[in-house]
C-alpha cells in the first residue's frame, strides 16, 4: 500500500482508505447487527399490531403510542421508573464507593476482601431476586422474622414502599461489585504523593476525600453513572419479575418490566415494541444530558 | 425427509434418545419439570414402546409462558413442534392463530376419537360454540377449599364444621381470629379463584359473548353484584386480618403446607405438594359459595393446559399425532395421571376407572374436585373463559384486587376500574385478530 502522501495533519493517521475501514469494520458490523438492526425492527414493529405468529400485521401508524400515552397507568410508570432508577444508581454507587474507600485503606488481606466483594456480580439477576425474596418472604423470611421481633410488620406484597425498597436493594446489590471494582481501580490510580502532600498540609480524611480524591475519581464516577442508569432501565426486569411482578398494584411496574410482561408473557408485540422505542428515546436523551451537562464537571 | 433429519439433529443436540429413522418423529414441547416432568416422560416412553410406527420426542421448554413463546418463535422460524402445550390463558391467542394451528377435531377426524368421552367442563373450555374441539385437554384442575383440621381443632372448632357457604366460612374465620390464629385464610391465583371461578360457580357472566366464546367483541362483566359482594367481603376480611394476602401466584401454598394457615383456596392439583409436605391432618372441601347470589352452586371451571397441534408438517406426521393424542386420553393413562398428580381425570372413563381401583376410598377428598366440576351441565357462564390478552387482563385484576386488600379502594370501584382497563385490552386484541 503506497498511497499518495496526502496533506495530513499532525495526528497519527493510517494511509489510504481500506486499512482503516478494515480495522473499524468489526465494530461497525457488531453495532449494526446487534444494535441498529434490532432497534430498526422495534421501530418498524411499533407501527403495527402484529399477530404473535407473524401471520398478519395490521398497520396502525402511531396508534400503539397513542394507546400507551393515553393510559394513565402507563404514564404513572414513568415516575415509578425514575424513582427506581435514581434509587438503584445512588444505592449501588454509594455503597460501592464506601466499600472501595475502605478497601483502598486496607494494608493486609485486601485481596480476600476484594474477591469476596466481587462475588455477588456472578449471581444472575433472577437468582438474586429469589434470594432476596426468600429473606424478605412475608411469612417465612429470615429478615421479616427479625423485623417482627423488633416490632415491625414487613409486608411487601401489599405495601408499596416496602416493595419498592426490596426491588431496589435486590437490583442494587448485584451491581455493587461491579461499581466497587471500578471505584477501587480509580482510587488506586490516584497518586499517593498528592494525598500525602495534602495530609502534611493538615487536611483531614474527609477534606482530602472531598477536595482531592472525589474530583480525581470523577471520570470513573461519570462512567459508572451512565452504565448504572442504563442497567436500572434495561436489565432489572428479572428481579422485578421474581420478586413483585410489578405489584403491589403498580408500585414496581417500571417501563422495562412492562415491555417484558406485555411482549414476552402477554404476546402484545405491537405495544411491547412501541414501549421499547419510548424507552430507547428516554435513555438516549438521558445519556445526551449526562454527556453534555454532567461531563463538564468531570476532570480527566 | 429433511424435516426428519433436522428433527433428529435437534434431538441429538438436546441429548435425548436417538430416534430410529424408519419411524415418524413427533415433537412434543411441554412445560413440566420435576415430578410432573418425569410423569410426562413416562407417558411418552410407554407410547413409544406400545407401537413401532411413531416416535414421540418430548422436550421441556420452560414454564407455561416460556413454552408458549418457544412455540411461537419456532413457528416463525418454521421449526415448530407437532404438539405444543399451552396454558388456558393462551387459549384465545392460539385460537386466533388460524393457519398456525390445526384444530384437534380435524386431526382426529376419521379415527375412533370421541369428544363426548371428555368431562363437559373440561371439554367446554377448549371447544368452539359449534362443538368443535380445538385442542386436547391435558392437565386440568379446579379450585377447592383446603382445610388444616389440626388448626381448626386447636382453635376449638369442630374440624368437620360445615363450610359450604362463604357465610359459614366467615364465622369460622372469626372464631379462628379470636383464637389467635395468625393466618385464618389465604389463597392462590386470586383472579382465577375469586373472580373467574366465582362467576362460573354462581352462574353469572365474567364477560359478555358467553365469556368470550361467542366473539372477540366481548366486554368484561366482572363488576356485577355477586362479584362485588364477594370481593368486598374478602376486603373486609383482609382488613380484619382474617384473610392474608400472600401474592399473585401460589405463594400462599408454602404458608398452608407449613401449617400456618387454617384455610386455603387453591387448585385441586395442589394435592401432590400438600400430601407430601403437610405434617397435619388436612381435608379437601368443595369451594364455598354465596347462598342467594346468582345461581350457585353451578360448576367451577378449569385451569391448566391443553395440547395444540401445529400446522406445517408432512401429512403423514399427523397420523402419529392423532395416535399419540388418542393414547394420552385413554382411560388407563388418564387415571394414572389423575391419581399421581391431583389433576382432574379429563374423561369420564378415567374417573370411573379410578373409582373402580378404589383410589377415592384410600384418598378421601380426591373426588371433591371431580364432583364439583361435574355437578351440573356447564352453562354459557360456566363453560370457561376465552379472552385475548388474558394474561394482561389478569395483571390488571391483580392490581385492582391488591388495592382492595390494602384498603385503598372499595370493591365496586376496583372492579369497575378492572373492567374499564380490561376492556381496552380486549379492544386491542380484537384489532390484532381482524
Amino acid at each position: 500500500m503506497t498511497g499518495t502522501p496526502a496533506a495530513m495533519d499532525k495526528r497519527v493517521t493510517f494511509k489510504g482508505l481500506w486499512l482503516p475501514l478494515l480495522l473499524v469494520l468489526p465494530q461497525i458490523v457488531i453495532t449494526a447487527v446487534f444494535f441498529f438492526y434490532p432497534a430498526g425492527q422495534a421501530i418498524w414493529q411499533s407501527l403495527y399490531i402484529p399477530d404473535p405468529f407473524g401471520l398478519s400485521m395490521k398497520f396502525v401508524g402511531l396508534g400503539n403510542f397513542e394507546y400507551l400515552l393515553g393510559d394513565p397507568y402507563y404514564r404513572a410508570s414513568f415516575l415509578t421508573t425514575a424513582v427506581f432508577s435514581v434509587l438503584v444508581t445512588v444505592v449501588s454507587m454509594g455503597v460501592a464507593l464506601w466499600l472501595a474507600v475502605l478497601a483502598d485503606r486496607l494494608i493486609k488481606g485486601s485481596g480476600t476482601y476484594r474477591t469476596l466483594l466481587i462475588w455477588p456480580y456472578a449471581v444472575a439477576p433472577a437468582v438474586a431476586g429469589v434470594l432476596w425474596l426468600f429473606m424478605f418472604n412475608t411469612r417465612v423470611g429470615v429478615v421479616t422474622w427479625y423485623l417482627g421481633v423488633l416490632g415491625y410488620d414487613w409486608n411487601h406484597v401489599l405495601n408499596d414502599n416496602e416493595a419498592m425498597g426490596l426491588v431496589v436493594i435486590a437490583s442494587a446489590w448485584g451491581r455493587i461489585s461491579y461499581n466497587f471494582l471500578f471505584f477501587l481501580a480509580g482510587l488506586q490510580s490516584i497518586p499517593r504523593s498528592v494525598i500525602e502532600a495534602a495530609a502534611i498540609d493538615g487536611a483531614r480524611f474527609w477534606t482530602r476525600f472531598r477536595t482531592i480524591v472525589f474530583p480525581l475519581l470523577s471520570p470513573t464516577t461519570f462512567f459508572l453513572l451512565v452504565v448504572n442508569v442504563v442497567y436500572a432501565f434495561f436489565e432489572t426486569f428479572g428481579v422485578i419479575h421474581t420478586i413483585t411482578s410489578g405489584g403491589p398494584q403498580q408500585a414496581t411496574t417500571i417501563l422495562v418490566y412492562k415491555v417484558y410482561a406485555d411482549g414476552f408473557v402477554g404476546q402484545d408485540l405491537g405495544s411491547s415494541a412501541a414501549q421499547s422505542v419510548i424507552l430507547l428515546a428516554i435513555v438516549s436523551v438521558l445519556t445526551i444530558i449526562q454527556f453534555r451537562f454532567v461531563e463538564r464537571r468531570v476532570h480527566y | 425427509m429433511t424435516k426428519i433429519i433436522s428433527a433428529a439433529v435437534l434431538t441429538a443436540v438436546a441429548g435425548t434418545a436417538t430416534p430410529s429413522f424408519a419411524e415418524t418423529e413427533v415433537q412434543f414441547w411441554h412445560a413440566f419439570t420435576g415430578r410432573l416432568g418425569e410423569l410426562v416422560d413416562e407417558q411418552v416412553a410407554s407410547f413409544n414402546d406400545s407401537q413401532d410406527a411413531y416416535t414421540v420426542t418430548a422436550t421441556h421448554k420452560g414454564n407455561y409462558s416460556e413454552t408458549l413463546n418457544a412455540g411461537i418463535a419456532a413457528f416463525r422460524a418454521g421449526e415448530q413442534p407437532h404438539v405444543l402445550m399451552v396454558f388456558e390463558v393462551g387459549t384465545a391467542t392460539m385460537m386466533a392463530a388460524e393457519g398456525a394451528v390445526r384444530p384437534v377435531h380435524e386431526v382426529m377426524a376419521g379415527g375412533e376419537f370421541d369428544p363426548e368421552a371428555f368431562i363437559g367442563a373440561v371439554k367446554g373450555y377448549y371447544t368452539t360454540t359449534e362443538g368443535e374441539m380445538l385442542s386436547m385437554p391435558f392437565n386440568s384442575s379446579t379450585p377447592v377449599l383446603w382445610v388444616n383440621r389440626d388448626k381448626l381443632e386447636g382453635a376449638g372448632i369442630d374440624p368437620d364444621t360445615e363450610m359450604t357457604t362463604w357465610d359459614q366460612v366467615g364465622e369460622v374465620l372469626t372464631q379462628l381470629k379470636d383464637a389467635g390464629v395468625d393466618c385464618p385464610m389465604t389463597t392462590a391465583w386470586q383472579s382465577w379463584i375469586h373472580l373467574e371461578n366465582l362467576s362460573a360457580y354462581h352462574n353469572v357472566p365474567f364477560a359478555s359473548q358467553e365469556n368470550g366464546f361467542a366473539g372477540a367483541d366481548a366486554t368484561l362483566e366482572l363488576n356485577g353484584p355477586a362479584q362485588v359482594k364477594h370481593i368486598s367481603t374478602l376486603g373486609e376480611w383482609a382488613q380484619d386480618g382474617k384473610f392474608i394476602y400472600t401474592g399473585r401466584r401460589n405463594e400462599g401454598g408454602a404458608n398452608f403446607r407449613g401449617g400456618e394457615c387454617a384455610l386455603f383456596t387453591e387448585s385441586s392439583a395442589g394435592y401432590a405438594g400438600i400430601k407430601a409436605e403437610a405434617d397435619f391432618a388436612f381435608d379437601v372441601r368443595p369451594l364455598p359459595y354465596w347462598e342467594g347470589a346468582g345461581d350457585a352452586p353451578q360448576n367451577t371451571i378449569i385451569g391448566g393446559a391443553s395440547l395444540w397441534v401445529m400446522e406445517g408438517h408432512d401429512e403423514a406426521d399427523y397420523d402419529g399425532v392423532a395416535a399419540f393424542l388418542n393414547f394420552l386420553s385413554s382411560p388407563e393413562i388418564q387415571a394414572k395421571w389423575h391419581q399421581d398428580t391431583g389433576y382432574l381425570p379429563i374423561t369420564s372413563a378415567a374417573a370411573e376407572l379410578t373409582r373402580e381401583q378404589g383410589f377415592y376410598e384410600e384418598n378421601p377428598g380426591t373426588d371433591v374436585a371431580v364432583a364439583q366440576m361435574t355437578a351440573n351441565e356447564p352453562t354459557a357462564n360456566s363453560k370457561g373463559i376465552r379472552l385475548g390478552y388474558f394474561d394482561q387482563i389478569r395483571t390488571v385484576i391483580d392490581e385492582e384486587l391488591e388495592a382492595v386488600w390494602a384498603g385503598d379502594k372499595e370493591a365496586q370501584a376496583a372492579l369497575d376500574s378492572a373492567k374499564e382497563r380490561g376492556d381496552q385490552l380486549l379492544r386491542r386484541f380484537e384489532q390484532s385478530t381482524r
